[in-house]
């Protein structure tokens, strides 16, 4: 036994030693991807994780990277978890990082102080912190397309214009973690303001699949109009149980992180009518997509399942993507260098364009609202669209609705303010 | 050969009861803390990156030892299973974060040191009901006091300040003029505090468990009717232990948040985490201080290890090993139980013995 543990442990030691260390040629842009196919959420994670790949890879394989410089993609499994998040942050961020995608809230609330530190960008896409949408206090992360408040803001307008708000009750159903709860100030300050009622349905960790208890409740409340902000397993049971005590499910709206294929093919045709919120076209009805499915998926480069690509959540992966190479696309622009390092992918971050043309010139036509990249708004002023679940697919039924800025600034401003009050030596910027 | 007591003789009382009686025994903990404390701090670990070694592997073990130390106190001296761990360093993590938000300028690794009385206080009071259960039944209670204080951590708003978020953000602390906590503090410094804490509390420990009252945790771990007929309170016995433990569970808590994370949810310390912990004691040694060192070592750094092994060498990607890693950890944990019960602290007092009598078999 001990001579055994004894050459196994040198073997291994040597194996060690013998490795090298991956060091970056002067024509390659490494961007660490941070995802989790396994874990709790692994089923949400994995389709996103493929889109973010496949875009990236079919930019390298059909345009031979960005600007000529090759895209190296590195993945990193954080299976959601904080402290492993931290591991491989440490461990690529030597590499020549450009910017980090966290893909966890949990994981980006720690990221956020270093990124100043170590100069390397934060970008987090419709999760993290709502207050980070303040460019001039936070320098170093984006928000973009648009933060959860905006988002809440836009729901409640899409509700206004369907037959109003006023004097009507609005029931909010949430996971009971930070996640769930950021929108409550929100939506108690609009409440008076805008005159509607409000009851409030949490829904904590461990009991995302038995919500018999909270759907009760609605049927005692009887809202006219019930928002959720649900993830993994919740958003399935709550559209199941909504349908269970017959509430009419075209008046049950969901975030964008409650409405993906995932979430409602289990549901099925009783899911009918359920709409959701969402920033990323679906479908594969784009040539930009058709060109990933072309050079990636059938091209086996991919680990994707081909009938996955073009979900809703493939689709926000790929969209993802799509934000960063458009960054660095306009940091190779402002710079005139090929290689770009951190600080002048955060120039990029800030300097980006991504309206309807251009869109349509990368092949992507009416995908997304029209986003721009800006030193004071790291929200890009983009808006939601609403989906509505045909019982066995999401079809697009609105054009991106834009947030009530005046009312979600101020918050947004005062978050930022909260944010930097217990720390002296937090450093903002001063936008020209 | 050279690893042997022959010639060594004790002259005083002192000598004889000195922690480590063997002269070579001595010898190898200084070089130990000597490369803990010159090496590692300047140049890392031997084929790894600097910051990496430091952030991902040495700053954790050393925090997750004060963890195992403090469990073990608990499992493997007192022989009080608890699934409360990840909870109890919850407590001192927040305790942390109040403390300092209220008295912002006194020195951080005070407070630290100081919220750790909280979560002892906590740990007490939770270990009430050892009094009366026993065994699977105090696992369940502790299980409680988990589920309990993980409530507790998202919905009472005051512990976070009533951040938007629900999470604790460490701000930056100075001591003497050098930055300790938040993310401008260098890997080298906060690695020597958590490393004096280590440090200190080791010796505590190790004092502790060798005096009076270690005597009477094991007593109640070996036979509480005996003990009790002897004259050990168990009251007092298993309420130290509880206290003790969670006092350093606390402080670890604490350390993990301010010293290593920068920021943490209640995620941070789930049930899952309190199962890690458990391992660590359960591998490394039920009942040795040696092992909460080799249980943390081991738990934490193989599956960093063994990915990092995968890509370089296999070139086998990150899902795939961590899958694999899930699977090693758990076919090991059974492997080693079944030939080793004791843990590896066993095997490392086999190993010396093996050493004592070489090249001799016998």
């Amino acid at each position: 036994m001990f001579k055994k543990l004894i050459t196994g442990a040198l073997s291994a030691a040597i194996a060690f030693g013998a490795s090298y260390t991956v060091v970056h040629a002067d024509d390659e842009l490494y961007i660490p991807m941070l995802s989790y196919r396994t874990g709790p959420f692994g089923g949400n994670g994995t389709p996103f994780a493929n889109g973010f790949h496949d875009y990236l890879a079919m930019l390298n394989t059909r345009d031979g990277g960005i600007g000529g410089a090759k895209l190296v993609m590195e993945e990193c499994e954080t299976a959601y978890n904080a402290q492993k998040g931290v591991e491989c942050y440490e461990a690529t961020k030597g590499k020549g990082a450009l910017v980090y995608n966290p893909l966890s809230t949990g994981i980006t609330l720690q990221l956020i102080p270093k990124s100043p530190v170590d100069k390397i960008p934060v970008l987090q896409m419709g999760y993290g912190l709502s207050a980070a949408a303040m460019g001039e206090t936070f320098p170093w992360t984006f928000a973009y397309p648009t933060s959860y408040w905006s988002q809440m803001s836009s729901i409640l307008k899409y509700i206004d214009m369907n037959g109003g708000l006023k004097g009507k009750k609005i029931g909010f159903i949430y996971l009971d973690v930070g996640y769930g709860r950021e929108p409550i100030p929100l939506l108690e300050q609009l409440a008076p303001e805008m005159g509607f009622e409000l009851a409030m349905f949490p829904v904590a960790g461990k009991e995302m699949q038995a919500q018999s208890a909270q759907w009760l409740n609605v049927r005692k409340e009887r809202p006219d109009w019930m928002i959720m902000w649900g993830w993994g397993a919740m958003n399935a049971t709550a559209v199941k149980e909504a349908a269970k005590t017959r509430y009419p499910l075209d008046r049950f709206i969901g975030n964008w992180w409650s409405g993906a294929h995932a979430d409602l093919v289990p549901v099925g045709e009783a899911g009918k009518g359920y709409i959701a919120a969402n920033f990323s076209g679906i479908g594969t009805d784009f040539p930009a997509l058709q060109d990933v499915i072309k050079h990636v998926v059938d091209a086996g480069k991919s680990q994707a399942d081909p009938s996955t690509v073009g979900n809703v959540l493939y689709n926000r992966g790929l969209y993802n993507a799509v934000l960063v190479s458009e960054a660095i696309r306009a940091a190779q622009k402002l710079t005139g260098k090929t290689k770009i390092d951190g600080t002048d992918m955060r120039l990029g971050l800030e300097n980006f364009v991504l309206d309807q043309a251009r869109l349509a010139e990368i092949g992507l036509p009416g995908f997304t609202g029209d986003v721009k990249g800006d030193c004071k708004d790291h929200e890009g002023a983009g808006g939601v669209f609403m989906q509505q679940w045909n019982g066995s697919d999401w079809e697009k039924i609105t054009d991106p609705i834009s947030p009530m800025t005046d009312v979600v600034q101020p918050l947004l401003a005062a978050a930022a303010e909260a944010y930097k009050a217990d720390k002296p030596e937090w450093k903002g910027q001063t936008c020209g | 050969m050279f690893f042997r007591e022959a010639g060594q003789f004790k002259t005083s009382y002192n000598e004889y009861l000195q922690a480590f009686p063997l002269r070579e025994d001595r010898i190898g903990i200084a070089i130990w803390i000597a490369l803990a404390v010159f090496y590692v701090p300047f140049f890392g670990l031997p084929g790894l990156e600097y910051t990496f070694a430091m952030n991902a592997i040495m700053i954790p073990v050393a925090i997750f030892t004060i963890t195992a130390l403090g469990l073990n106190i608990l499992v493997g001296f007192t022989g009080q299973i608890s699934l409360g761990t990840g909870a109890f360093m919850g407590v001192g993590a927040y305790a942390c974060y109040k403390l300092t938000t209220y008295f912002p300028d006194v020195n951080i690794i005070i407070i630290i040191l100081a919220s750790g009385f909280v979560s002892a206080a906590v740990g007490a009071l939770f270990g009430l009901p050892s009094l009366r259960i026993k065994g699977f039944y105090l696992i369940v209670a502790t299980l409680a006091a988990q589920f309990f204080l993980e409530w507790c951590f998202i919905r009472v708003e005051w512990l976070y300040n009533y951040n938007p978020s629900g999470a604790i953000e460490v701000p930056q602390r100075e001591v003497f003029g050098i930055i300790v906590t938040g993310a401008a503090a260098s890997p080298a410094t906060r690695y020597l505090v958590v490393l004096g804490i280590l440090i200190f509390l080791t010796i505590i420990a190790g004092n502790l468990v060798r005096g009076r009252v270690g005597r009477s945790w094991m007593m109640i771990r070996d036979m509480d009717i005996a003990a009790e007929l002897i004259g050990v309170r168990p009251l007092r016995a298993k309420l130290s232990a509880f206290a003790v433990s969670s006092y350093y569970c606390g402080v670890s808590g604490a350390l993990m948040v301010f010293l290593w994370l920068g920021a943490a949810e209640v995620e941070s310390f789930d049930v899952n985490h309190s199962f890690l912990y458990l391992f660590m004691v359960i591998f490394g040694g039920l009942g040795s201080i040696t092992g909460s060192y080799m249980g943390a070592a081991f738990i934490w750094t193989f599956p960093i290890l063994l990915k990092e092994l995968g890509k370089r060498v296999f070139d086998i990607d990150s899902i795939v090993m961590e899958n694999v890693s899930l699977v090693a950890i758990g076919v090991l944990i059974v492997f080693i139980l079944i030939k080793e019960p004791h843990g590896l602290a066993r095997l490392w007092q086999l190993g010396k013995q093996k050493l004592r009598i070489w090249p001799f078999a016998h």
